[in-house]
């Protein structure tokens, strides 16, 4: 049977769990723990300087908060009642992945084809990939992503580089792809 | 008189009133689909505004920030999904008044007491932009690290059930600043070797990661829907006359919402939820709340958007933002060299000004824009969410391109999106990790500043406005302890 102080500290840390939770609590943990612990390589300690001044001083507040309130995140996460589902919602982290990729495909292309092609390339492809097949719909969006770099780089003119592709193109159109596009 | 004149002067020029009909309208817009939020549409549109002049990027983002709620109320009331995820307490009654065939009047109070919220707040800051003036000079380096370090502790302990993960992620923001080289002693700190962690973690590439394009991945990622919400019959005029009858809560909501505001780190939720509270517990028919009862939703609607006038005021007056949106004005400011703090309601009151009165002209458009667009506004939240999470990503790219062109910066914020998306899919807080970024920035400096001029501990205190912050910091912790344990042990009987 548990004693009266063991059912208050399981009460103090209970609260509402999702499925991953204890997963990420843990690795927050275990990266908190190894960032402390490589701080005598990743900061320096200033010799003759007041603790408030030395550069390790707030790497160490912070990582030592971290740490402190990861362990008291884990021991929750501990205590209070699972829900099913773990190992999935991992593997939906994971997918998030893919996402990164294509965002940084897109990202790799626009150099090179330039901001317009890249940009509705990237919006049809993703449509795609999305799981729509309906030509309506991926036109829609296809056009949407050319409003989006009219609105950006033709009216806002914010920075955005040129592609290498323009350097193809005759020199009239490529002075004015290079402003608008 | 002369500065609110010299604040029009500022304000009347053709690209400032485009910045906010663009941000106002914007802001309605973007509040009104599901899954954006003006936090996304900020994070997007900060490097973009880098190019214009302070007051234009401002009252812009100012436009979206301040718009956005009424947008958002629209869909809480229709199809029982918030826009933003402040809306999410006019569900409650609004959705039920909805199912009642009473869509019109629903929404018709909601622009109404959004309406009284936002110019109430406004006012009240225009009228104690005075005091403000007078007060702001006297915080210095230590108030100012104390109102900072309150700051924190606030977010960390406004997130209810979640406070030790509030604590690590505000955590990990204050390590996330301190990353790159530091400026005393001039040496790296956790830059393992890599010249492109030396000028540390960019803010607004956090931002956009955390925000924009971790919401993109879970569009992406979720399954798709489609709302059909159905359209509104009926004038929407009409609650400008029924608010008269609630007079009461209205303006009890919206001096909570300015209250909360102004207190770093508290905010819509914690004002919405005490209004709501006062007027249950006020009502004559307490029971109706929760099934469609015009007070619940007059409550939340006053007091979310009495806020973000408010929050505006330890921004500008100490330069501490309060939330994740008035974090990311202050890069705005930062750009611009203009330095939110004491000195700005020294020197630029009338910039000051022209930024509340720009607040005020935005509550009239969106209004009127609102009583003319319901209608249209309710086609746009059929946009399919995973369409959404497309075009999402693809404005993220500008964000975060447009700053550098660094695609290091790309990888960097992608890398934040899936940390985001960890984070929204564990229903973890996102903000504590803006605000510790922000205020363990200014934490660092002014306490590096302070110290250098005390000479004991108690040196630190001997201000009454340090004195009394210091006091409010142990209060705040002495009750958050023991009333914890307090509270744990009255609720089991058989542990106290």
């Amino acid at each position: 049977m548990r004693s009266d102080s063991t059912t208050l500290f399981v009460r103090l840390f209970h609260r509402e769990r999702r499925p991953g939770d204890l997963v990420f609590a843990v690795a927050f943990m275990i990266v908190a723990a190894s960032l402390l612990a490589m701080m005598p390589w990743q900061t320096i300690w200033a010799k003759r300087t007041d603790l408030y001044t030395q550069p390790r001083f707030w790497p160490a507040v912070s990582l030592g908060g971290m740490l402190f309130f990861a362990i008291l995140h884990s021991v929750s996460s501990f205590v209070s009642p699972r829900i099913a589902g773990r190992w999935s919602e991992v593997w939906l982290w994971i997918r998030s992945l893919e996402y990164a990729g294509w965002f940084l495909v897109y990202v790799s292309l626009v150099p090179l084809l330039g901001y317009l092609l890249s940009t509705v390339f990237a919006a049809a492809a993703l449509m795609l990939r999305a799981g729509y097949r309906d030509l309506r719909t991926i036109g829609t969006v296809a056009l949407v992503a050319f409003g989006i770099v009219v609105l950006f780089k033709s009216v806002l003119q914010v920075n955005l580089p040129g592609g290498a592709l323009y350097e193809f193109l005759p020199s009239t159109l490529r002075s004015f792809m290079l402003t608008y596009f | 008189m002369e500065t609110l004149l010299s604040g029009v002067v500022i304000l009347a020029r053709w690209d400032v009133l485009v910045a906010l009909l663009f941000g106002s309208i914007g802001g309605v817009i973007i509040g009104a689909i599901p899954g954006v939020g003006a936090a996304v549409a900020i994070a997007i549109l900060l490097p973009a505004t880098f190019a214009f002049d302070p007051i234009v990027g401002l009252t812009a983002l100012l436009g979206i920030y301040g718009s956005s709620m009424y947008g958002g109320a629209i869909p809480a009331i229709l199809i029982n999904t918030p826009g933003t995820a402040v809306n999410a307490l006019t569900t409650y009654d609004g959705t039920p008044m909805t199912k009642r065939g009473e869509s019109h009047r629903a929404l018709s109070l909601a622009y109404s007491a959004s309406f009284f919220g936002g110019i109430f707040s406004i006012l009240c800051l225009m009228v104690l932009s005075p005091l403000l003036a007078l007060i702001a000079p006297h915080f210095g380096a230590k108030e100012i690290f104390l109102a900072a370090l309150l700051g924190i502790i606030l977010v960390i302990i406004a997130h209810r059930g979640q406070v030790f993960a509030a604590g690590m992620l505000a955590c990990l923001g204050i390590f996330l600043h301190t990353v790159g080289l530091e400026p005393v002693k001039y040496s790296q700190r956790y830059t393992f070797d890599q010249d492109w962690l030396t000028s540390g973690f960019d803010l607004i590439v956090v931002v956009l990661g955390l925000f924009a394009i971790s919401q993109a991945f879970v569009l992406l990622l979720e399954p798709n829907e489609t709302p059909h919400p159905s359209r509104v019959k009926g004038t929407l005029l009409a609650g400008f006359k029924e608010l008269q009858s609630y007079k009461r809560i209205a303006s009890v909501s919206a001096s909570f919402g300015v209250l909360m505001g102004m207190i770093p780190g508290v905010g819509e939720f914690t004002a919405q939820f005490m209004s709501y509270a006062y007027a249950q517990k006020t009502s004559q028919s307490p029971e109706m709340f929760g099934k469609g009862a015009p007070e619940g939703l007059i409550a939340s609607e006053t007091a979310n958007n009495a806020v973000p006038a408010a929050a505006m005021i330890p921004l500008l007056a100490l330069g501490i933002p309060g939330e994740a949106l008035t974090a990311m004005m202050l890069s705005v400011f930062y750009v611009h060299n203009v330095v939110p703090g004491p000195q700005l309601f020294q020197n630029d009151m009338d910039f000051v000004m022209a930024i509340y009165l720009a607040m005020l002209l935005l509550n009239i458009l969106v209004v009127v824009f609102l009583l003319f667009s319901t209608n249209w506004l309710t086609r746009i939240m059929q946009i399919p969410t995973r369409a959404l999470g497309v075009t999402v990503l693809l404005l993220s790219f500008v964000g975060v391109y447009s700053l550098r062109n660094s695609i290091t910066d790309c990888a960097i914020a992608a890398a934040f999106g899936v940390f985001g998306v960890i984070l929204k899919r564990l229903a973890l807080p996102v903000v504590p990790i803006i605000l510790g970024m922000v205020l363990g920035g200014i934490m660092e400096v002014k306490l590096r500043i302070a110290m250098s001029r005390v000479d004991t501990p108690l040196d630190f205190i001997d201000r009454p406005i340090a004195a009394m912050l210091f006091g409010v910091i142990c209060l705040i912790l002495g009750c958050q302890l023991f009333g914890g344990i307090l509270r744990k042990r009255l609720v089991d009987p058989e542990t106290g």
